[in-house]
């Protein structure tokens, strides 16, 4: 069974690194790094308290929408979906990608108050 | 061949865009105008109750800045409470019209903000039949886009809550709501990050316009919820969704007045399940492109639907641990229409908050309503992702219209749209032309093939359709179409008919200043009896005057006569309100006490029994006993304001509670001596067609200050404790006026003299030696 699971991982992982672009493997490292600041937030909420509620909301929310519009660029610029979202070249997805996050920055820093 | 045909392209597509700019100017226009009645009839003005206050917040607004504004403590609310306005209201009403004077002050045109409040809601609707073109092009064509535009812009339903003076935030929450809902339709259609982000823009703008943003908040959850269960799941809708989700949920929140609700209360929980639910589906169909096993398919469903149960497990039981509070009485009254009149009595008590009539859905609607199920099943037989989204929009509005008459306008825009779907099609079949290759076909009900580009427009001026590319044509002979395209026109111009009809008949009553026909000379009297009483408040009491009324008074009083009230439209305090209502249902001398402790000064009653107006307080009165009666069922009994046979009756039959309560007492003093005919017996009301049973009574408690010229506005002052404890002297005969005084203090002027006056003797002191 362990055997098993090992196997299906390390298949994963050649698989992974062989079939996935280096640009898709930098937004990943940066999905992983977001995953990991959400994961200590979360851990320092629950160790010393959400007090200033809404500092603890625009920091998760923050990490969570980084989060989220990460995985939409990754979506956006894999080739495999070019075909589901058609005219939006990697670029576009980019520009779009950007502007969200300004929009989502002005208001995360009202917020953070 | 090809040449030519690109010319013709070319041709129509300048024709196409230029009919498309003038059939929506022509849209905006007309709709703007027809907003106009209550503005020529009457005067520029603010009408009505809410629209008082957001005009008066407006004006602070302008006058003390944005930042004063969102820290404005109103004192003179909810006396002896105070109101923070700042923080309870939906400030994107007060925020456009204000920033539009600020644009217009910036350019040297120079606009009272009266006006601005008072042409915000025409203006508006403009943008929102624009925006409804958008939406109703993006979900089936131009042509249906087209149409929908020009009904929403003279529909009745919308222009019930945006006639010019209705000052209210329902006027520039549509349009938030319709373009919302448009660039939702396009961020799903295309995946795209931006039109998602838009999306939440103008989310944002419409929870800082309205109430009625958790629509928005459930709708679009819903519609992704049934997409999934669809097995309609693309990257698109997760790119999409997560991103309005997110976005959406934090500019939510910054509204103060929303504040921490969408992460707290259960009408925004759906969302975030929905959130959580598409996450988790995104990741199993991630996995599922990479493992590609072939059991995954049962995997993946299982792991959806313990998602799912786990994801409303939670809710359930936030809910129930008290982290998450529970819906509001207001969305109880949506699932279950009797809650509210069992136990909210003061939600039930406003008429808007009434189930619709049948009779008012074609009273606002007349042929959309009839003609939207064909829309709605073109999108059925048609379906695809975003009609999916009509679909839905559909049905729950016109559930919520059903509940609640108020919300008929969110059942109007969509209803528009799939009425123009439906015009759009039956023109399609019946506008074609015979003379292309004709191959006739048995079946005439199978749609033709749909157009890139529909030129029809509204009923006014039909353009023939490009028929060169429509392979397929109809064996209808040219009669029948006429027939049919003549019988279509006629219901289109019977509409236009109605909806001026309504508009000016139904919705264009400004509610403060009345109008009615004098049937002897056919003139048109104005009576102004409102603002005249208001304006005797501004003028004669003192600057911190109290006023007591029923809240329906509240905020044209603060508004108009800038005077403090007890309690107004805002209804926030269940208790206080019911305190006044209790005032209001007792007898003089109880009533007396409560005035006191509220340190009333004057109280306000409308009173309709001499020109016959049925909107005052007598006929309201039985809210005021039930609201007083939820808070205080000692003093207050409903049963007792009835005669024995259960009847409301304010003659001599009446009940002895209703005959010596404060309410009866204002509204009739006096009114005994009152004979409206000549034929007819002195104090005859006639709004309720009755002689009054309470006839010779005197008030010792209150005395009265003013009232209106027809009666309409009755206001009396609350004595003070010392001007009834002893009897009362007047003025005259309070002094004896000695017309010859003259001061004894100088002997020299001295003139009279006293009869028999004591003369001292000056004798000599005893002698005791």
């Amino acid at each position: 069974m362990v055997v098993d699971i090992k196997q299906v991982v390390t298949k994963f992982y050649d698989d992974y690194n062989a079939s996935t672009s280096k640009k898709l493997k930098v937004v990943d490292t940066y999905l992983g790094f977001i995953l990991l600041t959400g994961i200590i937030q979360f851990v320092y909420c629950c160790i010393v308290g959400t007090f200033p509620f809404n500092s603890f909301l625009s920091g998760f929310i923050s990490t969570v929408s980084c989060f989220v519009l990460g995985v939409c660029l990754r979506l956006q610029s894999n080739p495999e979906n070019k075909s589901i979202f058609q005219g939006i070249s990697p670029e576009r997805g980019f520009a779009d990608f950007i502007f969200a996050h300004v929009i989502l920055h002005l208001v995360v820093f009202n917020f953070i108050g | 061949m090809n040449r030519p045909t690109k010319l013709l392209n070319r041709k129509t597509a300048g024709y196409s865009s230029l009919i498309t700019f003038a059939v929506l100017l022509l849209a905006w226009l007309s709709g703007f105008s027809s907003r106009l009645f209550a503005v020529i009839r009457f005067e520029s003005i603010i009408h009505e109750f809410d629209p008082w206050f957001n005009y008066r917040a407006t004006a602070y607004m302008v006058q003390n800045g944005f930042y004063n504004f969102l820290n404005w403590f109103d004192e003179r609310a909810w006396y002896p409470l105070g109101r923070i306005v700042g923080g309870t209201v939906y400030p994107g009403l007060m925020i456009t019209s204000g920033g539009i004077h600020w644009i217009l002050h910036a350019l040297n045109i120079p606009v009272h903000i009266r006006d601005i409040c008072v042409f915000l809601a025409p203006v508006f609707s403009g943008l929102t039949s624009i925006s409804t073109y958008l939406l109703t092009k993006e979900l089936w064509s131009p042509g249906a886009g087209l149409f929908a535009a020009s009904f929403i812009a003279i529909v009745p339903g919308y222009i019930s809550r945006s006639v010019a003076g209705s000052y209210d935030n329902e006027g520039i929450a549509i349009f938030a709501l319709q373009f919302t809902y448009y660039l939702w339709v396009k961020s799903v259609k295309t995946g795209s990050v931006f039109w998602s982000a838009m999306a939440a823009v103008f989310y944002f703008y419409m929870v800082s316009a309205w109430g009625g943003y958790v629509f928005i908040i459930n709708l679009i959850p819903l519609h992704v919820f049934v997409l999934l269960c669809m097995g309609r799941y693309s990257p698109r809708l997760l790119t999409s969704y997560s991103t309005f989700y997110i976005l959406g949920l934090l500019f939510s929140m910054q509204i103060p007045f929303v504040g921490f609700q969408p992460i707290r209360t259960s009408e925004h929980m759906a969302a975030m399940g929905v959130f959580a639910l598409l996450m988790a589906v995104a990741f199993l169909k991630h996995l599922q492109t990479v493992l590609s096993k072939t059991e995954f398919k049962k995997l993946f469903i299982a792991g959806a639907l313990i998602a799912a149960g786990i994801v409303f497990l939670m809710v359930v039981l936030a809910t129930v641990l008290g982290v998450v509070a529970p819906w509001s009485g207001r969305f109880y009254s949506l699932w279950d229409t009797g809650y509210a009149k069992i136990h909210i009595p003061i939600i039930a008590s406003v008429s808007e908050h009434q189930p619709t009539t049948w009779f008012s859905f074609f009273f606002d609607l007349h042929i959309l309503v009839c003609a939207f199920p064909v829309g709605l099943w073109y999108c059925i037989k048609k379906i695809n992702d975003e009609r999916v989204f009509v679909v839905l929009y559909a049905i729950s509005a016109v559930y919520f219209a059903g509940v609640m008459v108020r919300l008929m306008l969110t059942l109007t825009p969509v209803v528009c749209m799939l009425a123009g779907i439906a015009f759009s099609c039956l023109l399609e079949v019946y506008l074609k032309e015979d003379n292309t290759v004709s191959i006739p076909k048995a079946d005439e009900t199978d749609e033709p093939a749909v157009e890139k580009k529909n030129l029809y427009d509204k009923a006014g001026k039909m353009k023939r359709p490009r028929h060169d590319n429509s392979h397929e044509a109809n064996g209808l002979g040219s009669n029948l179409k006429s027939v049919v395209i003549i019988a279509i026109l006629l219901m289109l111009m019977m509409f236009a008919v109605h909806c001026t009809w309504v508009t000016s008949n139904a919705y264009s009553s400004p509610s403060i200043v009345l109008a009615f026909h004098n049937s002897h000379d056919n003139s048109r009297n104005i009576l102004d009896d409102f603002r005249e009483a208001y304006y005797w408040l501004s003028q004669n009491t003192a600057d911190d005057a109290r006023v007591m009324s029923w809240w329906d008074y509240g905020y044209q009083i603060a508004g108009m006569a800038n005077r403090t009230t007890l309690v107004d439209n805002n209804t926030w305090n269940n208790s206080h309100i019911a305190l006044v209502g209790k005032a209001m249902s007792s007898t003089e001398e109880k009533s007396y006490e409560i005035m006191t402790s509220l340190d009333v000064d004057y109280v306000l009653v409308i009173f309709g029994g001499v020109i016959g107006y049925s909107g005052d307080d007598i006929n309201k009165f039985l809210w005021m006993v039930r609201i007083a009666e939820g808070e205080h069922p000692k003093d207050i009994r409903e049963s007792d304001y009835f005669t024995d046979r259960g009847e409301f009756r304010i003659d001599a039959e009446g009940a002895p509670a209703l005959l010596n309560c404060l309410m009866y007492k204002l509204s009739y003093y006096r009114f005994g001596e009152l004979k409206l005919d000549y034929r007819g017996p002195s104090g005859y009301d006639r709004t309720r067609n009755a002689v009054i049973g309470n006839k010779n009574f005197d008030l010792t408690y209150l005395e009265e200050a003013y009232t209106s010229e027809h009666w309409l506005v009755r206001i009396y002052r609350v004595k003070k404790p010392h001007e009834f404890n002893r009897p009362a002297l007047k003025k005259q005969e309070r002094t004896i006026s000695s017309p010859s005084f003259v001061s004894r203090k100088t002997i020299k002027r001295k003139k009279g003299y006293i009869k028999n006056r004591p003369v001292v003797v000056k004798g000599k002191r005893a002698n005791k030696k």
